[in-house]
Formats: structure tokens, sequence, C-alpha cells
């Protein structure tokens, strides 16, 4: 009783100091930098800043780094207790390590305070991007993107008369949006060096990049839903036989056939942009790629409109996921401007900034924004994002999370696109790279 | 009146500086002056090289630096050169370090002595060679990266062009086989030129009286570039290799443009490895163990290939 009274007072003091800050901050105005990878979401959110620029008199200013090198500048800011970025917009995956080494500030009395519930998020976001320990109400950030991998298909083609006779005829099914992984494998044979409108096309451009992250975010998606786990549920970092189970071995072998049989040659390091520009130079009937692209892809002179469709991450024998992305919004604890960043994250937080954020391109995780039952028809993807968003799985985010995807990376690499070894091999040795890793964590 | 230079400044210095400046020995003053530089030397080279040597007997991280470190003695050393992955690292250094050595000597020699024949347009040419030298690693990886695209790339066109396959049929970048000769064909491409200078420089440096004494002596032409041009040129080549050698050991930028260390682990570089491991896995005290051994390898081949480089200037 004694230790909730004096928990209730300290809630209470922090929520009143947060108050107090946020009140006193609002008179002075503050240069605020924001961190965050250089991609089409980042210049919507400039201009969607530039309200809260307005409203509150501080100057917003900007850092965004491209997606390959992303991680590692930014990391290295926070590792080095860099002032530079006042908020961060870190990818999921950092939340435990930053969270650990004490760069983001610890949000619950601050969300408190403000009234921001993370019940009024959608749940896959606020445990991807805000949580650490996962499970637990630790908020280190709030959910800013939901993102989450998904396909975009050329329905022109699809719908062209003569190829719906062909693959009628040879698969006993309508040439449309595939269902399942085999079904996937399918469509992208039956493109693969096709001639359309006098030009020789592809199948399908999947993730393969090995210097980041890029083949590890396009191999879970069939690893997933063949039935690869992280680890015995029971006992979180008991990798044999989960990792490394028969069907995880299958999901692997999936995703080899697939780049082997469907994809353009020379996409051996692809990952987002490079799966873009494939996809709208009329190289591909498919791509894989987060569901950011689709604003994008939509307004597309050459492929949007009419001309693309979008479908969720295809079901596999054994479930049906898809690999996570987006980030959440933090505040760097080495900023001197933290009272000035919480106000952004209050503003940032409002449904009707979250709704705005969402017209203007970038994917709101706020339940009011996506449960609105205007939302599913307010875009051609956006009911596809719903049904995405709704079968996510993330990757590692403990701190020794580059390790881990590091050793993923370059496993799976090894296998898929240079052939070396088997999927067994491949997936053996990254169950010992990875007890290396828990070991040297002392986790295991 | 003073006169010189040193007698004018001896003049305008006040008179409380010069008379304890005065009492200085030469020895003292040297001192003084190359001070700064040791200072500058140590603090740069010195206090990292052993900073690091200490690290590389712990397990510090960079990126914890509230967690408690730990001497883990020989540790890092072991795992590092017991591990097969570090050794096919290395084989694959070394693959590349030998393919671009004897490809870029042989064709920059050549280069040279072409060169070095006096003909119409001699000094166009040679700018013109050089010029890819002048560019950034990081430009030249880029640019290649498309002239190696199989679809639209110039260089998949030129060799179908040659030999009637389809462009589209090989990758370049993308096949095991094939990616570390792309690299190794960028390299070439790159500092051939630079190797060339040298040689050049090597060329021009050798008197023309010993070839006419040597016409004097009815030495057939293929007896004067076996027995003068090559020997005389021989210090300078091995220099252009020793150069070389230390930049390809490092090279990094162009390889990471190019293939990311990829397909697979086909064309990752030790540099490459060493980078991931520092700055991606931030396992510092590890990289720091990879990075000593590394610099006790390059250390210990530059230093047996400088003697012998002495030998042969000294014949």
């Amino acid at each position: 009783m004694k230790s909730r009274t004096r928990n209730y007072l300290a809630a209470s003091a922090s929520a009143a100091t947060a108050a107090s800050i946020l009140a006193a901050s609002s008179a002075q105005s503050a240069e605020l930098t924001l961190c965050w990878a250089a991609w089409d979401p980042a210049n919507a959110l400039v201009e969607l800043s530039k309200d809260f620029e307005a409203q509150s008199g501080h100057k917003m200013s900007f850092e965004f780094v491209p997606w390959p090198n992303f991680a590692d500048r930014m990391l290295n800011e926070l590792n080095s207790a860099g002032q530079l970025c006042d908020l961060m917009i870190g990818d999921s995956q950092w939340i435990g390590g930053s969270a650990e080494s004490g760069h983001y500030v610890k949000l619950n009395d601050f969300f408190a305070a403000q009234g921001i519930d993370m019940a009024d998020f959608i749940p896959a976001t606020v445990t991807g991007y805000a949580e650490w320990p996962k499970g637990t109400p630790n908020y280190w950030a709030l959910p800013a993107f939901g993102d989450v991998v998904g396909w975009t298909y050329r329905k022109d083609w699809f719908s062209r008369p003569d190829l719906q006779a062909e693959f009628q005829a040879k698969h006993g099914r309508a040439l449309d949006a595939p269902k399942t992984l085999e079904e996937l494998k399918q469509v992208a044979e039956f493109f693969q060096g096709r001639e359309i409108d006098g030009k020789t096309v592809y199948g399908a451009s999947i993730y393969t990049e090995r210097g980041s992250e890029g083949i590890t975010m396009g191999v879970t998606n069939a690893l997933y839903n063949y039935g690869f786990q992280y680890g015995n549920p029971a006992n979180p970092y008991e990798l044999e036989g989960f990792v490394n189970s028969a069907d995880a071995v299958a999901g692997l072998e999936f995703y080899k056939s697939l780049y082997d049989c469907c994809t353009p040659p020379g996409s051996s390091d692809w990952y987002m942009s490079e799966n873009i520009d494939a996809y709208k130079s009329g190289q591909v009937a498919m791509q894989m790629n987060f569901a950011f692209i689709w604003p994008g892809v939509h307004a597309d002179p050459n492929v949007g409109g009419d001309r693309s469709g979008y479908f969720p991450n295809p079901a596999g024998p054994n479930g049906h996921f898809a690999q996570l992305g987006g980030q959440g919004i933090s505040v760097v604890s080495y900023s001197d401007n933290q009272e000035a960043a919480l106000e952004y994250i209050k503003w940032f937080a409002q449904p009707a900034v979250q709704q705005r954020w969402w017209e203007m391109g970038g994917y709101s995780a706020l339940r009011a924004v996506v449960e609105d039952p205007s939302f599913a028809t307010s875009q051609p993807y956006a009911q596809t994002f719903l049904d995405s968003m709704a079968i996510v799985k993330d990757f590692w985010a403990e701190p020794a999370y580059a390790s881990l995807l590091l050793a993923m990376q370059d496993r799976v690499h090894n296998y898929v696109v240079a052939g070396n070894g088997t999927a067994k091999e491949a997936l053996d040795g990254l169950v010992q790279d990875w007890i290396e890793v828990f070991k040297d964590e002392g986790k295991l | 009146m003073p006169e010189t230079v040193i007698e004018r400044a001896a003049a305008a210095t006040p008179a409380q500086i010069a008379r304890p400046l005065r009492s200085l020995s030469d020895r003292a003053l040297a001192w003084i002056f190359i001070a700064p530089t040791i200072f500058l030397l140590l603090a740069v080279n010195i206090f990292p090289l052993i900073w690091t040597i200490r690290l590389s007997f712990t397990n510090f991280r960079a990126n914890r630096p509230n967690a408690e470190v730990q001497f883990v003695g020989l540790e890092n050393y072991r795992r590092i050169l017991t591990d097969p992955d570090v050794w096919a690292t290395m084989q694959v250094t070394a693959h590349f370090l030998i393919a671009t050595l004897v490809l870029q000597v042989v064709i920059g020699f050549a280069l040279a002595w072409l060169i070095n024949q006096k003909f119409r347009g001699n000094d166009l040419w040679t700018t013109i060679i050089v010029l890819p030298m002048m560019l950034s690693p990081a430009v030249v990886g880029n640019f290649w990266t498309f002239l190696y695209q199989p679809q639209i790339g110039l260089f998949n066109a030129a060799v179908s062009f040659f030999t009637g396959g389809d462009p589209a049929g090989f990758s370049m970048i993308g096949e095991v086989a094939l990616a570390p000769w792309a690299i190794v064909i960028v390299d070439t491409w790159m500092w051939t030129p630079f190797v060339m200078l040298i040689c050049l420089a090597g060329l021009r440096s050798i008197p023309q009286s010993i070839y006419e004494a040597a016409e004097c002596d009815r030495a057939s032409k293929w007896r004067q570039f076996v027995t003068i041009t090559l020997p005389m040129v021989l210090p300078f080549l091995m220099l252009a290799v020793l150069f070389r050698g230390i930049e390809n050991f490092k090279m990094f930028d162009l390889v990471v443009q190019l293939t990311g260390g990829g397909p697979g682990s086909t064309t990752e570089l030790t540099s490459i490895t060493l980078k991931r491991e520092a700055f991606e896995k931030w396992r510092t005290g590890y990289a720091s163990a990879y990075a000593i051994i590394l610099f006790v390898a390059v250390f210990g081949i530059s230093s047996i290939y400088v003697k012998a480089l002495n030998k042969v200037k000294a014949r």
C-alpha cells in the first residue's frame, strides 16, 4: 500500500513537472532538429510540421539520411551522445539498445500527464515501435509511422484478356493477386522473361540487399509463413529447432527458388529504391516493398492509378505474417530542447494531426484514424495496409540487434544469392551465430 | 647594420626573450622546433595505437559506454585466428591483391613503354590515360555499377557485341564467379595509370648513352630490354607494387559501392569485415584485435618488401 502511494505520488510529481515544463516552454521558442531517414514520408513530415511551427513558435529543422546509411549514421550519433537530434524517428529494432543505453527519454510519465494512451494506437505498432522490454508498459517512443512489407502488382498486365486466358489454361484459376506464396511464385514464373509491349519483363523484384538489412526484411516474409520462429515461445533464447526447423528450412528454400526463377538479372543487391525503380520502369510484374511506397506508386504517371494494385504478403503453409517496418518518434536524452521536443510529440499525437498525416502520405498508427469507416476506401491501398498491419511480425529488437541482423544478412545472402551450401546449413550457422551473440550479451 | 635575414631576426628579438634563447644548446633548440610535430604524432598515431592494443584485450563495446569492461586476455585474438570466416576473408583479400597487382604492373609497364616512345599526340594520350585515377572511388564505383547492369549496362552490351551472347545473360556484380573480377577490372582501370606514371619516370631516368653503347655492341632490342630496361626500371616497379599493395590491402570504398562485399561473402575484403565489426556490430574490443592483427601482417610484409627493394636499388 505504502509502495503504491509512493508510486502514485512519484507519478503525480512527474506529471506535474512535465505539464509545467510544457507550459513554461511554450513561452520560449526553440530550434528543434528531427532526425529520420531520407524518403518520401520524411518530405510529408516537413510539410506537416509547418503547422507545428506556426502553432508553437518553435523552428523545425530536419536531418534526413538515406536508408542504407541511416542506421550507421544515427546510431553513431546516439552512441556518441551527440546533440544533433532532439527528436529521433528511429527504426523499430533500435528500441532495446536505445532504451538500455539511455539514448531515449522514457515517456510514460509524459504520456500520463498529457493523456496520451497507448491503447489508442494499433497494438502491433505499440509493441514494435514503443515498448522495451517487449510486452511491458515501458514506452520510449510514440508510434509515428506504421509500415509493413506488402506487394504491388501491375493490374493492367494482370487484366489483359490474352494473359488471363493463358494463365487460366495453365493453372486453372484466374490471373489475380496471389493469396499464397506458392501462387505468388506461379504468377512470377508466368511473367518471367515474357514480352510485354515489346519489352522483356520479369516476375518480381524482391529484397536481396546485403549491406544493411534488405535481404532479412525480405526473407522473413517467407520464413514466418513457413513456420520459422525466433525461439521457443516458452523459453525466448532457445533457438535450436525453431530458427532452423524443417519448416524454416523450407521457407528459406522457397525464397531462394523465388530469387532463382523469377527476379530480374542483376538484382543481387536490391532493396527499397532498386525495387521501386524496377517496378516504375516496367521491368517487373510485382514488387515486394514496404507500404510507404504505395502513395508514390499510386501517383506515378507510368504505373500509377488503376494500373497498379496492392496485396498483403501472401500466406504460407504454416501461417500468415508480414515483416513489420515503421518507426516510433523518441526524444533524445542528450538534447537540450527536451521540453520543446515533448511539445512536438504532444502535438503529433493529436487525432486531427494524425488524420492530416495520413492524408499527406504518412501512415498513421492511431486507431481513430485507421478504424474510421471511411479509412479503408480513402486510398486504393488503404485496405491492404490495414490487412497487412493485422499480420505483422518483427525482427529482434534486442540491444544486440545489429549483430543478430548482420549474422542473418550474411547467412541468408550467402545461401540465397551466392548459392553457397544448403538452406539447412545456412540456418544451422545462423543458430550458432545468434547463440554466440546471446552468450556475449550474457543472456545464455 | 645586420645584413642577413638571420642577423635581422636576431636584432629584432626583444632582449628579454633573446637572453634565455642564447643560453639554449643547439640540441635543446632542435627539440623545441620538433616538439609540436612529435606531440601531434603521439596524439594522432601512437596514442590511438596503444589504446587499440589495450582495447583488444577487453570486451569493450563503444555503443555501451556504461557497461562494465572486462579483461578477456587473448580471447579476441583466439576467436579471430580460429574463425574460418576470417580466413576466408583474408583469402579473398589475397586473391584481390595478387590479381590487381599483376594486371596493373603488366599493363602499366606496357603503357609506360608505349608512351615513352616518341609519337604524335604523346602528351594528349598520357593525359587521357591518367584521367581515371583522378576520379573519386565512390563516383567510379557508382558509374561502374551502371556499366555492369545486365539490361542497360555498356559493359554487358560490349561483351554481348563481341560474343553474340545475351547481355542480360550474366551479371558481373551478381554472380559468384564474376563479382571478384568485376572489382579487379574497375581497380585496374582506375589505378593502372598510377603504375604507368611511376614506370614512365623509371624509363625516362635511364640514360640514352647506355642504349647507344648497347647498339654499338649490336645488342638486339629484346636483349636491351632484358638487360638494361627491365633491371633499371625494377626499383620503380617494386615501389609501385608497394604503394598499390598497401592501398589495395585497405580497399573499401570501391568494393562497397560495387558489390557491398557480396554476393554472399565473395568480395568481402578484410577492411569491410573490420568496419562491420567495429561500427555496425560495435564489438570494439574484437575489432581492435582484428585491426592489430592486420597491422602486424601489413607491417611485417612491408618491412620484408622494403628490405628487398633496398637490395635491388643497391645492385
